[in-house]
């Protein structure tokens, strides 16, 4: 009753007939500033906007010239290196499935010890390594009198100069991005559901296949993506092993250091284009994987 | 011969002892309850006897099977047994798919699935489901889902971890009604857990009382909720009278014990010179004048000192020399028109005293 009185008494009647609530809630808004909400979005504005610069920048420059964008888009170095820095990429994402998942696995289910606390430190190596010196680790390595190159090229398996070599790098560097993710998804599997299908008669493998697996596909898709993502962005850790094949960011790199700026923002441009169309897609399909991770 | 045979199972989890010294054996056919407060590490006994994990020491053997020796053997052995859980789990599929899980793990044909999952659905009423997301029913449907996709692999013995905690009454009713029958016409073997002493006197044909970590006393019903084994088993199964104190006199099978200033005939022969009297509420008779002929051995003239409504009963304390809690309907002690400060007289046969020695586990 007394609130009712108040707001009467200090509120005018509205003239058109506009209920009294909505007229009131808009004047106390344009009076009352929060300004730790309105700094925060000015800080990270400034943030967002360098990137929006940057973008504006490269494609005012490239759609003046559209003709030498086209020409330079569809040659096919350009082509083929795309498809390569993919390809390697799907490869290394391919792999880290395969061996990443159970090792995923094992981590979230095994109770905390000083051995797991090691392994996940050394799963995190690449995150912390300058990527000149994680590049210098796959070569000293797998170069063709490396421990492991060694014996590989043996049997014919060459990593220098090689695309084996660009895969092997790519794998190293988004490896901790895949595995941590799995991981993640993994321990948001409840235990019980797991238990449920083990006393109605799975083995462990069984009971991984139908019950964990698939609760965890989400985090397996978007751990995939975010790897795909920096493998094919990579550049120092691949040429260390292998400079040629040119992968796209070598191909780039190569361009402006021999051709100049003009050929090398027209490849750069290029690369945005068709990273944006494929990361779009690619989310965009994350939403319909979802569906099975809503559960009780 | 037992079907399930546990000695000295102990499970540590870090530093944490959950389970130790636990010695327990369930005999074919028989519905065995697992009474205790919650954290007595009932739900980890029963995971281990289900095989889903090992314990840390101990002897367990299943089926005849020693268990430790034949690792290897454990699927096998956890497919001819089932477990429900207390939270509803259902996976987010259709009920169909989920009941039949059990099913193709096994490895069982579409068509012997088809028919076993439609079977299992009616025993528990839901067949006009099958169809529907397991996740869109209610907690007392889904645990009826869950338990029919645990009924339809035909399991020899029947786990259930406190099924009922979070089900309404009547869900409750419908589910122990399909485990009693299952019971008595498949001659299923059942282990059940639950912190409902009322649920397990209901179902259970032989009661273990766990506390802090081990199986504190194992016998029948009347035993364990009228001669329980000792004070913390008392009062876990809710005995209202537990009095410190002193035997005087035994003679001719009966004991005497000074209780304050009471003495209260006993039939228990006294386990030791300290004493706890354990007398059940319900098992006291109130008067509201002496009566004319008692054939109990114990009659006390009293006092009401207290009334707490326990509806539909009420705890009327009455001092007789020392405390007593009598337990009796509410409308009867309205009948009597009990007050706190009346005179009244209590009394009960020595057959119903029981005694637990004080320096017990």
């Amino acid at each position: 009753m007394d609130m009712k009185t108040q707001t009467r008494s200090t509120d005018p009647l509205p003239a058109d007939g506009e209920p009294v609530a909505a007229t009131r809630w808009k004047r106390e808004r344009k009076r009352y500033t929060d300004w730790c909400t309105l700094g925060f979005c000015i800080l990270g504005g400034l943030l967002v906007g360098i990137t929006v610069l940057a973008l504006a920048n490269i494609t005012m420059a490239e759609l003046a010239d559209p003709a030498h964008l086209i020409k330079i888009a569809t040659s096919s170095t350009v082509i083929e290196s795309i498809l390569l820095t993919f390809g390697a990429g799907a490869s290394a994402v391919l792999l880290l499935i395969v061996f990443g998942t159970p090792l995923a696995y094992i981590l979230a289910r095994s109770r905390p010890s000083r051995f797991k606390g090691v392994v996940e430190s050394i799963i995190d190596i690449p995150l912390i390594l300058p990527h000149t010196v994680a590049g210098l680790l796959v070569y000293l390595l797998f170069m063709r009198r490396g421990w492991l190159g060694a014996p590989l090229s043996d049997i014919g398996l060459a990593f220098e100069d090689a695309l084996p070599g660009t895969i092997v790098a790519m794998l190293f560097v988004a490896s901790p991005f895949y595995i941590n993710s799995m991981r993640e998804g993994f321990e948001k599997v409840p235990v019980h559901l797991e238990n449920v299908a083990r006393t109605l008669g799975a083995g462990t493998f069984t009971m991984f296949r139908t019950v964990s697996l698939p609760l965890s596909l989400r985090h397996m898709y978007s751990g995939a993506i975010l790897a795909w993502g920096r493998a094919i962005g990579e550049f120092a850790g691949v040429i260390m092993i292998a400079y040629y094949p040119f992968i796209i960011s070598t191909l780039i790199y190569y361009s402006f250091t021999t051709d100049g700026i003009r050929a090398s923002r027209s490849i750069a441009f290029t690369v945005i284009l068709i990273s944006f169309g494929v990361f779009y897609l690619l989310r965009r399909m994350t939403r319909h994987l979802g569906r099975y991770d809503d559960r009780v | 011969m037992a079907i399930i045979e546990a000695r000295d199972i102990r499970k540590v989890y870090g530093n944490l002892e959950v389970l130790h010294d636990v010695d327990l054996s369930v005999e074919e056919g028989e519905i065995l309850g697992l009474i205790g407060p919650s954290g007595s590490g009932k739900s980890t006994l029963l995971r281990i006897l289900d095989l889903i994990e090992p314990p840390s020491g101990g002897e367990l053997s299943v089926f005849g099977t020693d268990t430790v020796a034949e690792r290897s053997r454990w699927l096998d052995l956890r497919r001819r047994m089932g477990m429900l859980f207390q939270r509803p789990i259902v996976f987010n599929a259709s009920v169909y798919d989920n009941v039949a899980m059990g099913l193709r793990y096994r490895g069982v044909s579409g068509s012997d699935i088809d028919r076993k999952v439609k079977e299992a659905l009616d025993a528990v009423g839901l067949s006009r489901y099958i169809k529907s997301r397991a996740t869109d029913l209610s907690g007392g449907e889904q645990q009826r889902v869950a338990l029919s996709r645990v009924l339809v692999t035909d399991p020899e013995i029947l786990f259930l971890d406190e099924p009922t905690a979070n089900l309404d009454p009547g869900s409750t009713a419908t589910i122990e009604r399909i485990v009693a029958d299952l019971n008595r016409e498949a001659g299923m073997t059942v282990l059940i857990s639950t912190h409902d002493l009322a649920q397990g006197q209901r179902l259970a044909h032989r009661i273990a009382v766990m506390i802090e970590g081990t199986v504190a006393q194992a016998g029948s019903p009347h035993a364990v909720f009228h001669e329980p084994g000792s004070r913390k088993i008392a009062g876990f199964v809710g005995v209202q009278n537990i009095i410190p104190g002193r035997v005087v006199s035994r003679q001719g099978g009966l004991t005497t014990v000074a209780a304050k200033d009471r003495r209260i005939i006993s039939a228990t022969p006294s386990p030791a010179d300290e004493v706890f009297v354990v007398i059940r509420g319900e098992d006291i008779s109130l008067h509201r004048r002496e009566p004319g002929y008692e054939e109990a051995e114990n009659l006390f003239p009293a006092r009401v000192t207290a009334i707490e409504s326990m509806a539909p009963f009420v705890n009327v304390t009455v001092d007789c020399g020392c405390d007593l809690v009598v337990l009796m309907p509410a409308r009867r002690a309205e009948a009597l028109e009990i007050h706190v400060g009346m005179e009244v007289w209590v009394s009960l046969p020595a057959k119903v005293v029981h005694l637990v020695p004080q320096n017990g586990p």
